[in-house]
């Protein structure tokens, strides 16, 4: 089975972040996995955008033009890549940031109000853990405490209030 | 691991103890890594002024003996063209690292293939050739840069690596024990002073006579057939039974693959013969593959350079035409499906 992902959003997001843990996480199952980012002027603003596919046979283009799931954390993401997503995929979207709805009928939706829930619980800039704890809840990809172990896992343990928001935005993610 | 650490990995990992870089985007990594992890293995990693300072540095290094390395995208390698043939000139080992960006000129910085005729035919004046190997995964970033640095000793000349942006940029996992090391012949010709022991030795690339230089290059040229006889190296993926026969190298062989599986679904037989070495081209195999395949498509990054390779291999008893997309555009899976079965419905 092969999942293909884009995650796209502003720079400074945490789009690239996002699309690196799950790939993470994707390899320490023992799957074949591919992370393919923009590079570039992004990193200083602008659009970013990241390509993940999972798979469990060899992986041909780590480019993906029709993703099965496509996660949007802005306007023109949303614009791009909502026609994009394969039918019968899933469009995953900052609410906050989109005040637009898909009108197509042939994909799955998952609307999360991410930068708001991360505002108001004192998590701002945990609007990327947020929307990845309520995919994997979703998807079923991975399960949370795997997720959760490699996320705060590569915390330096000095870091234990860091450590602690990702947990709480993940989970609160989950269990929106 | 990003396929620009992967390299610089590998590279520490095969012995290289000397890198000499500039920064260039989307090799930037490279330097980065060798700058943290060089100094910890007791190597030497130098930030040059030049992209030419850095090729050079590279030829003094290698004409110590020992292992060397440069890296550089597209238009950084052609500055360093005239120190590479200097490098050839003098049969010197070393590596040369590719991570090719759209061009020409300053292009863009998103990933390309144009550099194909620059890495087989002319990356520097003179008569010369480079060991070129193509790696199309992260893995294959490590594991041919440990290979190239044994080629390059085995037959005393430069070897490069090259690599596009994507493969530079993107992240897979990767196994370092998965190499296999050769056997490469001790470095008696190295200017190294010998500790004053025996008469020093001269690296040289100028001789005014011309039947001496002319004795050079026929030397150099009997090591080339050595390689060309020995060291072709390329991938077969569902060539047995093609109709309509794939080359390509790098992401888009990856590309390419994904292209043939969904079209393989429909019933339309396509493989691919994918060059692992540029130089020595797979130009025997894919001539083994004309007489029976039907017709051949390269899909490149560029406006068709590898395309003339594989019209001299097939040799005019197929048709050979190409997919192209260039300036920094991958081609797409879809696109590559679509022209196969173009393609196929015109066979």
């Amino acid at each position: 089975m092969t999942t293909t992902m884009i995650f796209a959003g502003s720079g400074g997001q945490g789009i690239q972040f996002s699309g690196k843990q799950t790939a993470k996480t994707a390899m320490h199952q023992g799957k074949n996995v591919t992370f393919l980012p923009s590079y570039g002027p992004e990193m200083r603003g602008g659009t970013s955008n990241c390509t993940v596919v999972i798979s469990d046979g060899e992986i041909g283009s780590p480019s993906v033009t029709s993703p099965d799931i496509a996660v949007v954390m802005n306007l023109p993401s949303f614009d791009k890549f909502e026609p994009r997503v394969k039918a019968g995929g899933l469009l995953v979207c900052d609410t906050t940031m989109i005040d637009k709805k898909t009108e197509r009928a042939d994909i799955d939706t998952l609307c999360v109000p991410a930068s708001e829930l991360a505002s108001e619980n004192g998590l701002t800039g945990f609007a990327n853990v947020i929307i990845l704890g309520a995919i994997i809840k979703k998807t079923g990809l991975f399960t949370f405490d795997e997720f959760l172990g490699l996320l705060v896992g590569s915390i330096p343990e000095s870091k234990a209030a860091l450590r602690e928001k990702n947990e709480k935005a993940l989970r609160m993610g989950y269990e929106f | 691991m990003k396929g620009n650490e992967a390299i610089a990995e590998a590279a520490i990992n095969a012995g290289c103890l000397y890198y000499f870089g500039y920064p260039i985007t989307p090799q930037t990594e490279i330097s980065e890594y060798m700058a943290k992890r060089m100094p910890k293995v007791g190597g030497l990693c130098l930030q040059a002024e030049s992209e030419i300072s850095a090729i050079n540095m590279t030829m003094g290094a290698a004409a110590s003996g020992a292992r060397a390395m440069t890296s550089s995208s597209s238009p950084g390698v052609s500055l360093k063209s005239e120190g590479i043939s200097y490098i050839a000139g003098c049969d010197l080992p070393c590596l040369i690292v590719n991570v090719q960006r759209g061009g020409p000129g300053l292009g863009g910085i998103q990933p390309s293939q144009s550099d194909y005729y620059q890495a087989t035919r002319g990356v520097g004046h003179g008569d010369l050739r480079l060991i070129v190997l193509a790696p199309s995964s992260v893995q294959e970033m490590a594991s041919l840069t440990a290979e190239a640095f044994d080629l390059a000793d085995t037959y005393r000349m430069p070897a490069m690596l090259l690599a596009d942006g994507a493969l530079g940029q993107m992240m897979e996992p990767v196994d370092f024990s998965l190499f296999k090391k050769r056997e490469v012949p001790e470095k008696e010709w190295a200017a190294n002073g010998h500790g004053g022991k025996r008469k020093k030795n001269i690296i040289n690339s100028l001789f005014i006579d011309p039947q001496e230089l002319e004795n050079s290059v026929v030397a150099r040229y009997e090591r080339y057939k050595k390689v060309e006889e020995n060291e072709v190296k390329y991938e077969e993926f569902m060539t047995d039974d093609a109709d309509i026969v794939l080359v390509a190298f790098g992401i888009t062989a990856r590309v390419a693959k994904s292209a043939i599986t969904a079209v393989r679904e429909s019933g339309i037989k396509a493989g691919l013969l994918r060059p692992i070495t540029l130089w020595p081209f797979p130009k025997k195999e894919i001539g083994a593959l004309a007489d029976r395949a039907r017709a051949f498509l390269t899909v490149e990054m560029n406006m068709g350079q590898m395309i003339d390779d594989v019209r001299l291999a097939v040799g005019g008893k197929r048709p050979v035409d190409g997919y192209t997309r260039t300036g920094g555009i991958i081609p797409s899976v879809d696109e590559v499906e679509d022209k196969i079965r173009r393609m196929a419905a015109s066979l």
